[in-house]
């Protein structure tokens, strides 16, 4: 059996995708960041829309140029799992973002001790826009 | 039966010796050994990327990027990127395919695109550097941008130094039809770097 599937997997060649068609599709998609990025579109809709561009885009070199989508079902798992991971990562950051500031350059509790300066930085300068 | 295992393992080249037969790849441990390790390293792009958004979503004097970062030099890096991709796997389909030529061809365009890549990191950041006085040392926003950057910029640079190495094995005749495995290997891993590259351009430069 070992040598019958190692033989097969030699013998078989990868048909494989339309890979220009995948290149394609991957440039135009870029060009359509590209077109929302420089739309000015309200700040949610442009970064859902980019989020979804950005994953399409992952999804197509995924499954079409690292061949998942001709691999074995179950090694969408090993791929998939870190996606699920960070997704809740992100996701359970949130409900301490959205309660409270986390990086407050005016703090409230007055430094006293100069050791302690470096630990709470100054607010940086006004942006000045070039 | 040892000895017809040991004829077995000989008669092809996939597998080495005593080496068991993965099921989530078979005829190819190395395979499910860099999906391992990329899925690991998918972990660790992912953790600087959530902790970059943790950090920009909680703090409101966060500066929009397009007042540092420009759009034009990381587009074309992006498209050099891609390109690259597609010349590994066409690299790659040429040498399941025996035609070692084309193979050599397609993954010296492989090389030379991470190398363009490089090569424009470097000038972006000789730029922000330089003239916009941007540092580690400064703030959030530039620590957050030169390591997610850098951290990838090293992946880069670690996959041209594997892509070299198989380009060299090519040409010196080492590498043949049947060791292209080793080819789909490293593959994998500049489809990664790619990938990442994606998410880290979509992340930081547009949003």
């Amino acid at each position: 059996m070992t040598t019958q599937a190692a033989i097969s997997g030699h013998e078989v060649e990868h048909s494989g995708p339309n890979y220009i068609a995948v290149f394609i599709y991957l440039s135009v998609l870029t060009a359509v960041e590209l077109g929302v990025y420089a739309m000015g579109l309200p700040q949610v809709a442009k970064v859902g829309l980019l989020i979804a561009l950005a994953w399409a885009k992952a999804v197509l070199v995924a499954m079409y140029f690292m061949h998942l989508a001709m691999e074995k079902r179950a090694l969408a798992i090993i791929a998939i799992i870190p996606v699920i991971l960070v997704t809740f990562l992100c996701f359970m950051l949130l409900p301490d973002l959205t309660t409270r500031m986390w990086t407050k350059f005016d703090h409230p509790r007055p430094v006293t001790n100069p050791a302690e300066m470096g630990a709470h930085p100054v607010a940086p300068p006004p942006m000045q826009t070039p | 039966m040892s000895e017809a295992a040991a004829v077995e393992t000989h008669e092809h080249g996939a597998m080495q010796a005593d080496q068991l037969e993965p099921s989530l790849t078979p005829g190819s441990l190395g395979k499910l050994g860099m999906w391992s390790f990329l899925a690991g390293d998918a972990m660790t792009f992912g953790a600087a990327i959530a902790a970059y958004g943790a950090l920009r979503i909680g703090n409101p004097n966060w500066p929009s990027p397009a007042v540092f970062l420009g759009i034009t030099t990381t587009a074309i890096m992006t498209f050099i990127l891609i390109c690259s991709s597609v010349t590994m796997v066409e690299a790659l389909g040429s040498i399941q395919t025996g035609r070692m030529a084309r193979y050599r061809n397609f993954m010296a365009l492989t090389v030379l695109g991470g190398l363009l890549f490089l090569g424009m990191q470097a000038f972006e950041w000789h730029h922000l550097l330089g003239e916009k006085g941007m540092s580690i040392k400064v703030d959030l926003f530039d620590a957050t941008f030169f390591i997610l950057t850098g951290f990838h910029g090293c992946h880069v640079f670690g996959g041209v130094v594997y892509n070299t190495v198989l380009l060299i094995r090519g040409m010196t005749g080492k590498l043949t039809q049947a060791k292209a495995n080793l080819v789909e290997v490293a593959g994998l891993y500049w489809h990664f770097v790619d990938l990442v590259w994606i998410l880290i351009f979509t992340f930081i430069y547009l949003i």
